[in-house]
């Protein structure tokens, strides 16, 4: 073989590997680890089988909020992925950093795809559009919480349904202490579940501003007398051990797992993990109480979870591909599996419609009750959801101020002031940042 | 004969302490510096606006009282770390030092902690003492103890104690162990003879003898209590319950990593700058004299 032969087969290589790696990569930044992780790389992996153009890769960056930093730190570095996932309360820092965001309704409307966002459930969408109805960022994980019960230490106490109000909350822990168990109930995410879901549930505002979608100069209104009543409810139980306070984010789980406490109220996305540590005792799914003496028909609970924010400084080609995969990711087939998969929301009605096609909801019993909780009722400007700047650092604010409660070292009433007077000072530093 | 080290070209030495030079300005000048910058502005996470404010930062911080709070919760967290590490530490290397038998075996297993992360430090531990499934909290229970580092503040700051200095003994063991062999057998002889036992051997001869090494882990602990356990509170406790294992490190990170709130953490930053200076200093300056070498 001559000289001339090699360098032509030389040149023919590169043009055909050249032709390999014409796809077009776009990067995903998330946050799911272990099996939710395995699953994300499924998804991924079938949309870049399904179609030759591009390629969507997916890279796990640790938790919520060391994705949404490191994203943040990376757009400053100009090495931004072009889609992120971004935990609920980091929306309004996403929104605010309108030069950095691709919004999701343009880009749509950008790359000639369909999209309707009527299609997707309105208390899920609710909360990533804009007053005007438009869809920000996709939502593809978003969970809301939902009350799990041991149902076999309910039979023991002799109890035969969930209880639906507080009141009755209190009755049931009360028959479980008699027959011998060792609290009533936990709960997870205190801010989220007990504070956040308490107000949507019953109807009461957060804060001014219809919870702060209506503008940057928001108050928080959480040390209204409920906001107090029920956490005082909730100290006075702590003492009769009727409620138990088991740590911050999900770190109460254990104590339903140990059948400790035989009610806790936790993410609609946690059932997965109730089954794995609990196998062989019957759990069951409730919607959250509500208080009867606020509310005669409670209404839906708001979301968590996260959603995927396309960031700006990428190729028109590149976000045709962001556009593609979008549709593919909210198609029924592949929401529906995801939503069976991980107990997250099903976020189109389409998917909620083939999962009970499907028989899912019959062979999974209570797996429908998030779903029917957030869709049952029409959201209220305090149940549509909420849009706080540094929410997370509230969210630790109020983390802290609520376990002086439980400690003992503060009333509820003070610490409720407390929380509302720090957050308040967070929400004015957004406002100043924000220009 | 002059200790003075005399080079015929005057370009060499340069050359040679270009690269410490390089080094210290990349990783310790020029993000100081940075952090310095920082600490005087105000600006949003995607550095889009920037305002310049002055102090404003560090005036809030004053008049933070949680901030206040996190600083004596680390001069408490610090402290604690500091002297449980050592007293610990030269305890067992005082001990390793006498076993003739299976010598390497104890010294690797003590010597094995300084391997582990932190952070894995931090979660193993904390299933030893959570109160719901911990082995340690179920032991404490049997005792009397009601143990819940989840909502008791002094139970949780224990709890990172007992973690940070675990992960630390290791470290101090090593120093101690290697200056307790150094320490001339003929002085020990002498005073065996002379019929002194083995403790007040320790506190006579070998104590007085390693106060360089002593003095140098004060250092290195502290810096360590200050700097290094960021990763076990992470794991551990979050700087709760309330605020009560938030120590100052921890209080950089949250606000900075996670609130996004980048000149008010950058403000601490420097705070915690100038305070490891003014130690060092002080350290150095009054105690390093009484420190025989």
């Amino acid at each position: 073989m001559s000289i001339k032969h090699l360098t032509g087969l030389a040149v023919m290589a590169t043009l055909l590997s050249a032709q390999v790696h014409a796809k077009t990569d776009v990067e995903w930044w998330h946050a799911m680890g272990g099996a939710l992780g395995q699953k994300v790389n499924e998804i991924a992996a079938d949309f870049n089988a399904s179609q030759s153009e591009y390629e969507i890769k997916p890279i796990y960056k640790g938790s919520y909020a060391e994705t949404m930093t490191g994203a943040i730190a990376a757009f400053r570095a100009k090495q931004q992925p072009a889609i992120v996932q971004v935990f609920e309360v980091g929306t309004a820092t996403m929104m605010g950093a309108t030069q950095a965001i691709y919004p999701v309704y343009k880009l749509m409307e950008d790359t000639n795809e369909p999209f309707d966002a009527n299609d997707y459930l309105a208390s899920v969408t609710g909360y990533y559009t804009t007053n005007d109805g438009k869809l920000l960022s996709m939502p593809f994980n978003s969970s809301t919480p939902v009350l799990y019960y041991n149902k076999d230490m309910f039979a023991k106490a002799g109890i035969k349904s969930a209880p639906k109000t507080w009141k009755e909350m209190g009755d049931v822990s009360r028959k479980l202490l008699a027959s011998g168990a060792e609290c009533g109930f936990s709960t997870t995410w205190q801010s989220w579940t007990q504070i956040e879901n308490f107000g949507a549930r019953n109807d009461i505002a957060m804060a001014d501003n219809s919870n702060g979608f209506d503008g940057l100069d928001t108050t928080f209104t959480f040390n209204s007398i409920p906001f107090v009543n029920h956490i005082a409810q909730l100290k006075k139980w702590s003492k009769s051990g009727i409620f138990k306070y088991g740590g911050r984010q999900s770190s109460g789980m254990p104590l339903f797992y140990t059948q400790k406490c035989a009610m806790t109220m936790g993410s609609s996305a946690g059932l997965a993990g109730i089954q794995e540590n609990m196998k062989g005792i019957n759990v069951g799914v409730a919607e959250l109480p509500y208080d009867e003496t606020l509310i005669s028909k409670p209404q839906n609970t708001i979301i968590g979870g996260a959603s995927l924010w396309v960031l700006r400084g990428h190729s028109s080609e590149t976000y045709k591909g962001v556009a593609k995969f979008f549709t593919y990711l909210s198609s029924a087939k592949v929401q529906a599996d995801w939503h069976q998969f991980t107990g997250y929301l099903p976020i189109t009605k389409k998917a909620y419609a083939l999962t009970q096609k499907q028989g899912f909801y019959k062979t999974h019993p209570g797996t429908d009750t998030a779903v029917i909780q957030m869709t049952s009722t029409q959201p209220t400007k305090n149940s549509k959801g909420i849009r706080f700047g540094n929410f997370l650092q509230t969210r630790d604010i109020i983390n802290e101020e609520l376990e002086g409660v439980w400690a003992g070292n503060i009333s509820p009433k003070v610490a409720l002031d407390n929380a509302v007077r720090r957050g308040n000072e967070q929400l004015r530093r957004f406002e100043r940042i924000q220009k | 004969m002059s200790s003075n080290v005399v080079f015929k070209n005057k370009w060499l030495p340069i050359a040679l302490i270009t690269p410490q030079l390089l080094i210290t300005f990349i990783f310790f000048i020029w993000p100081a510096g940075q952090a310095i910058f920082q600490s005087f502005q105000l600006e949003d996470p995607f550095g889009f606006s920037r305002e310049f404010v002055g102090l404003e930062n560090f005036i809030y911080l004053f008049n933070d009282s949680n901030y206040i709070d996190a600083l004596f919760t680390t001069l408490q967290f610090s402290i604690s770390v500091a002297f449980l590490a050592m007293v610990s530490a030269l305890l067992l290397s005082a001990f390793a030092e006498h076993i003739v038998r299976g010598s390497t075996f104890y010294r690797t297993f003590l010597i094995w902690p300084y391997a582990v992360a932190p952070v894995v430090a931090g979660s193993l531990w904390l299933f030893l003492f959570d109160p719901t499934i911990g082995i340690i909290a179920e032991l404490l229970g049997k005792l009397g103890v009601d143990w819940d580092p989840i909502l008791n503040g002094s139970h949780a700051m224990w709890m990172v104690i007992i973690a940070s200095t675990w992960k630390q003994i290791s470290y101090n063991f090593l120093f101690f162990l290697a200056a307790l062999q150094s320490v001339p057998k003929s002085l020990h002889e002498a005073a065996a003879i002379d019929g002194s036992g083995p403790i007040k051997r320790f506190i006579s001869i070998s104590f007085p003898l390693i106060s360089p090494t002593s003095f140098f882990l004060l250092v290195v602990n502290f810096v360590y209590a200050f700097f290094d356990t960021f990763a076990i509170i992470h794991a551990m406790t979050q700087g709760g319950p309330g605020n009560s294992t938030s120590t100052l490190v921890y209080k950089v990170y949250n606000d900075g990593f996670i609130g996004l709130n980048l000149g008010s953490s950058a403000a601490q930053s420097v705070i915690l700058m100038i305070m490891v200076a003014l130690l060092t200093v002080v350290q150095f300056k009054y105690i390093e004299n009484k420190v025989a070498y």
